[in-house]
């Protein structure tokens, strides 16, 4: 499953990263390199095991589906790189 | 030197008024004002804040106060979120972000009474082997190579500013996170004590998300009993961590000085790869030794998988990073690119606000959890890592604990590794099984090799069993007698 330039392009567009021409071709050695060294996954029998989603020794806790926190705008805006009145404010979205 | 007591000790001393908490906080200081512009291991110090903190346990000591760690200076790794304290995770992209917030695990040696000297370096958002990823610039380790002294050597990572600044009696512990080995190689290259504890013993509640189910708070010690007190005061459960075990926190201190006598000590034959020293062997064997002298009992076992951990690992890790540094968008919080439109602002923040690694990584995750590929790459890596757990759970029903060593190298040069990203992942070979099994694990330092470079061995124990853990680090610890000093250092 080799990675071409088109594909990493469009990784690169999933992941919202801006990518130049250079940087695409650096990354599809490297990424093809390490996809590569990760092939070995598939000499592994796996027939019948259940997927591990994490490490936690103990189930998961449920709480009562309340809210427990909020109420202060100043705290949550305080990082906002912009910011109009109580919101975050972005460049125009909709026309 | 006030510098050169350990926790144990600075908190007798305070707590017998031999010296004061200001004056053990401004030690520190001074000693970073002297090291850290060459060492770079703080990326921020809070000279100010500490010494306010040092003059409250002041107060408080003249009270009878008894709190654990009262007066006791440390270093923060700056992955943790720090109330009104800027908080960079090694990025760019957090250059501005100050936390309106306290982690839970640093709440929690606030509430111990414990003074913060300042926030430390790391390699970016905790992806990589050696502080080189910082996007604020490597961090030198204070160790030296005895035929080879002006290079410069890295401290390992990704807490490695930690690790070098309780190497250098910067700080007199620290706090690190491990994901996939990164307190455990820094404290082998660094000659520190580290510990991974169990997966849920301490929060991730304010720690910055790399990988949600690898993410392992702990801390870093010159000695395995502080190592002890410090985990005592980070562990604990959080209802704001889902994750978080509510199991009662042991007195780990207590458990140093239990007895391994009758203990069965697991030697896996897999912990071995091509082109280790044989330096490292010899100490492994060495190691073991120590362990049977001590009274137990060391057997031979295998866990199969221990080899396809790091492939594993490289898919987990990644897939669950490019989700949580989603957020790195530009709008909420962090640096922000000006963009022609929100898509563009978007790209061109993530672009100039990730570096070559955390870029890369994300890479992989967005492409091992993509439309066609989940499958092949996801999906069977969490099937293996349920066989890497299998195999612990196998192996600890026949063994108390392993022994192994913590990485297969001693510290290497700044510029070294660097060829290619694999060659720099082969370091956590023999850290990354704990973290995908959630096991507790330990680095101690057991010896020099021949350039006179601290080396590791690693113990690992049954989940949320650290009491053993600690037990058999500290047996270890006894035995070897590690007392070599670093080149760089204060009042060195």
């Amino acid at each position: 499953m080799a990675l071409d330039p088109a594909t990493v392009r469009r990784i690169a567009a999933l992941a919202r990263i801006r990518m130049d021409d250079a940087e695409v071709a650096t990354l599809v050695g490297e990424l093809n390199a390490i996809l590569g060294w990760i092939e070995q996954l598939n000499e592994v029998d796996i027939s019948g095991v259940d997927p591990l989603t994490g490490a936690a020794h103990m189930a998961l806790k449920m709480r009562d589906d309340v809210v427990t926190d909020g109420g202060y705008p100043d705290r949550i805006l305080f990082n906002a790189p912009d910011r109009i009145g109580e919101f975050f404010a972005v460049p125009k979205v909709v026309e | 030197m006030l510098t050169d007591l350990t926790i144990a000790e600075g908190r007798d001393g305070l707590r017998e008024r031999k010296f004061t908490a200001v004056e053990l906080t401004l030690a520190h200081l001074h000693a970073i004002e002297a090291l850290n512009p060459r060492l770079n291991a703080y990326l921020s110090v809070g000279h100010a804040q500490a010494v306010e903190q040092a003059r409250a346990a002041d107060v408080a000591l003249a009270g009878g106060d008894t709190r654990p760690l009262l007066g006791i200076p440390l270093a923060i790794k700056d992955l943790f979120c720090t109330a009104g304290v800027r908080t960079t995770a090694g990025s760019r992209i957090l250059m501005p972000f100050i936390p309106p917030y306290e982690s839970t695990v640093t709440a929690n040696l606030l509430r111990d009474g414990a003074v913060f000297l300042g926030k430390t370096n790391m390699d970016e958002f905790a992806m990589g082997s050696s502080n080189m990823t910082s996007h604020y610039g490597p961090v030198e380790n204070p160790w030296k190579r005895r035929q080879d002294p002006t290079a410069v050597l890295v401290p390992g990572g990704s807490s490695g500013g930690s690790a070098a600044a309780v190497a250098a009696r910067l700080a007199m512990g620290g706090t690190g996170t491990d994901t996939g080995g990164s307190i455990r190689q820094p404290a082998s290259f660094c000659g520190l004590v580290g510990v991974k504890p169990t997966y849920g013993r301490c929060s991730r509640w304010g720690v910055v998300a790399f990988a949600s189910s690898l993410d392992h708070p702990g801390p870093f010690a010159r000695t395995v009993r502080d190592a002890a007190i410090l985990l005592g005061s980070m562990a604990g459960h959080d209802p704001k961590d889902s994750t978080s075990a509510d199991v009662l926190v042991p007195d780990f201190e207590a458990a140093c000085q239990r007895p391994i006598k009758g203990l069965r000590i697991g030697v896996p034959k897999e912990y071995r790869s091509d082109g280790m020293p044989g330096e490292i062997e010899t100490l492994w064997r060495q190691g073991a030794a120590w362990l049977r002298e001590a009274g137990a009992e060391i057997v031979d076992v295998s866990l199969p998988h221990t080899k396809y951990g790091l492939a594993t690992y490289y898919i987990i890790a990644p897939a669950e990073a490019s989700s949580n540094l989603a957020r790195y968008d530009g709008v909420r919080f962090g640096l922000r690119e000006k963009g022609e439109d929100l898509r563009d602002l978007y790209e061109r923040t993530r672009a100039e606000g990730f570096g070559a690694e955390v870029r890369r990584r994300i890479m992989i995750g967005t492409y091992v959890l993509s439309a066609g590929y989940y499958d092949a790459y996801y999906l069977r890596a969490q099937k293996v890592r349920a066989l890497i757990l299998r195999d612990f759970t196998e192996v600890f029903a026949k063994v108390d604990a392993l022994l192994t060593p913590t990485a297969p190298s001693a510290a290497f040069a700044h510029g070294e590794k660097m060829d290619d990203p694999i060659t720099m992942y082969l370091n956590d070979l023999f850290t990354v099984p704990a973290d995908l099994a959630g096991v507790p694990a330990a680095s101690v330092p057991g010896g020099l090799d021949a350039d006179g470079l601290p080396l590791g061995l690693q113990v690992m124990a049954r989940p949320f069993d650290e009491e053993t853990l600690f037990a058999v680090a500290a047996a270890l610890e006894r035995a070897a007698g590690f007392s070599a000093l670093p080149t760089l250092r204060a009042g060195g």
